[in-house]
């Protein structure tokens, strides 16, 4: 296994996609978003229930590779009990790691992706589940599908 | 067929390293590599004949009509064709199709029938959907059977699906996504004896075999030139004679007008009736190059050896845990796609690729049939002329450290 490999499907990611987190419908969902990638057929939804301007719950399910999977399982971790305007920071700064590889200390789990930036087609993957969360923040009823983000 | 060692050292593309790895080329179904008598005739092309054609008097002029109009014999001879005025040029597959829905839509009227397969390439479903919405007429869809689609093609279906309502019949000849070889000139047979039109999409076949057009009988059959050793941008719509005269042009303009007057204008006989621009003439004779070289290395022995690396591929990954293997158990194209119930298509092919092996994962633009085969996405693997028994050994020894590392064994 080279070290482009091992970077990309690094130990959290392996994790994530073999016991993926917050898996499943969520029955009190009060936002519901999918995402999908035209390109390979991967297919993201994420659920939230919202408490004032916070997630109070998440989760997500959908088919799709180690990569899609294990990010949006991340995810779902990462922005509990955040705003949309904190959740858009945390793709932004996601959405850093993943293109340059550049991965600041701060955020230490996300950085576990920063190995993709290698395999350009593989971005997309990645940013399947952010795309469909904001997506379900914003109220947007529109399918977030990678096809219509720069990335 | 020459040895295959002779042949790969025709294809510049296949003497790299890939990751450190010599490359295995299994992307074949996708698009093939071409080999140097194909770059060479292209190059030839541009460096000494370069000029439109059937438009100029002049020496470069009359050399480029001469070699654009040679590819067509050349091509009309690789199939089989009654004539050479039989050989529309077009951009590809996905061109012809469109072409001839297009052309057809208008002779539909609501309460026809248009069949396809469930195992239509994207390119021969979409532009029939549309040939259905514009005309009013109903596409419907012959089944396939079996959980991994092993059965093919439902003939009972079929029986009772093939109606005089029918008015058009396309199918693919060989499935892209399940190596499914359907019986083409049986089917063709079948449709006419209703009165059907037939159209058969060729992309896999025209290239992997011996292949006659009046043999297999549609009205219609449309091919890539990529696919068979030829360049990108180049394809076939071929066409029994009248059928292609009575077929309305789909585009319009220079080269294809018999007559023009500033409002009516009177159109060419095929194949310039079909033929509106400049056309591709590069492409053509680098196509007429490919039907050389593939009929010097034996249509017959290729496709047999495509057949039997596909058997061999079939087998020893049917010894993987875990595999799902679709299609046919019987015999098959050369071709094999595969999914694991616990690694994804994309993860594979990425791993693979890591070993110098070119595989191709995804939905193989047949999303429906992957819907109804409960699959996201498969990876593929086939094969061509230059491809090698250790070439699927090494496929086969990748994907079982591809499994080791997602702690699928």
């Amino acid at each position: 296994m080279s070290g482009e490999l091992t970077e990309l499907y690094q130990q959290v990611i392996l994790d994530h996609n073999k016991r993926p987190r917050n898996r499943g419908r969520l029955p009190t969902a009060t936002r519901v978003a999918h995402g999908d990638n035209p390109t390979c057929g991967d297919q993201c939804s994420v659920y939230v229930r919202l408490e004032g301007d916070r997630i109070a719950e998440i989760s997500f399910d959908g088919v799709g590779c180690a990569i899609s999977q294990a990010s949006a399982s991340l995810m779902t971790t990462q922005v509990k009990g955040k705003t949309a305007a904190e959740v858009k920071g945390l793709y932004d700064a996601f959405h850093h790691i993943v293109t340059t590889g550049e991965a600041p200390a701060e955020i230490s789990d996300l950085a576990a992706f920063a190995g993709v930036h290698a395999f350009p087609a593989r971005i997309k993957c990645a940013t399947l589940g952010w795309h469909a969360v904001r997506n379900a923040l914003s109220g947007d009823a529109v399918p977030a599908t990678t096809e219509t983000h720069a990335d | 067929m020459p040895s295959v060692p002779d042949l790969r050292r025709d294809f510049p593309a296949l003497l790299q390293q890939v990751n450190g790895r010599p490359l295995a080329y299994l992307d074949n179904a996708a698009t093939a590599q071409k080999p140097r008598a194909v770059i060479d005739a292209i190059v030839g092309f541009y460096e000494r004949d370069n000029s439109n054609v059937h438009r100029g008097l002049h020496a470069l002029s009359m050399r480029a009509t001469h070699a654009y109009e040679g590819a067509r014999e050349r091509v009309a001879r690789f199939i089989g064709a009654a004539d050479p005025t039989e050989v529309v040029f077009t951009r590809g597959t996905t061109e012809s199709i469109n072409l001839v829905a297009r052309g057809l839509a208008a002779t539909l009227k609501p309460g026809d029938v248009i069949l396809a397969t469930e195992m239509e390439h994207h390119s021969n479903l979409l532009p029939w959907q549309q040939a259905a919405h514009r005309s009013g007429a109903e596409l419907r869809l012959v089944p396939v059977t079996g959980a991994d689609a092993e059965g093919g093609l439902d003939q009972a279906a079929l029986d009772a699906l093939l109606t005089p309502a029918v008015k058009i019949f396309t199918f693919t000849h060989g499935s892209n996504t399940l190596g499914t070889v359907n019986p083409a000139a049986e089917l063709c047979a079948r449709a006419r004896a209703v009165g059907a039109v037939t159209v058969l999409d060729a992309a896999q076949t025209a290239g992997h075999g011996a292949f006659d057009v009046r043999g297999l009988g549609a009205d219609f059959t449309a091919f890539s030139g990529h696919k068979m050793c030829g360049p990108t941008g180049i394809g076939v719509l071929h066409g029994r004679r009248e059928q292609l005269d009575q077929l309305e042009p789909d585009e319009t303009g220079g080269g294809m007008v018999a007559q023009a007057g500033f409002t009516e204008s009177r159109w060419k006989p095929a194949p310039e009736r079909h033929e509106a621009g400049t056309p591709h003439v590069a492409g053509a004779i680098g196509l007429a190059a490919a039907c050389d070289y593939l009929e010097a290395a034996g249509r017959e022995a290729i496709a047999a050896h495509d057949a039997a690396l596909a058997r061999l591929a079939f087998d020893r990954l049917a010894e993987l845990p875990g595999i799902r293997l679709l299609g046919p158990r019987g015999p098959r194209g050369g071709l094999v796609s595969f999914a694991f119930a616990d690694v994804h298509a994309h993860d594979v092919v990425t791993l693979a690729d890591e070993d110098g092996i070119a595989l191709r994962g995804g939905h193989h633009c047949n999303q429906p049939l992957m819907r109804k085969l409960g699959l996201a996405s498969t990876a593929r693997a086939s094969f061509y002329l230059y491809n090698t028994e250790e070439e699927v050994e090494r496929m086969v020894a990748s994907l079982r450290r591809v499994l080791k590392f997602f702690g699928a064994t």
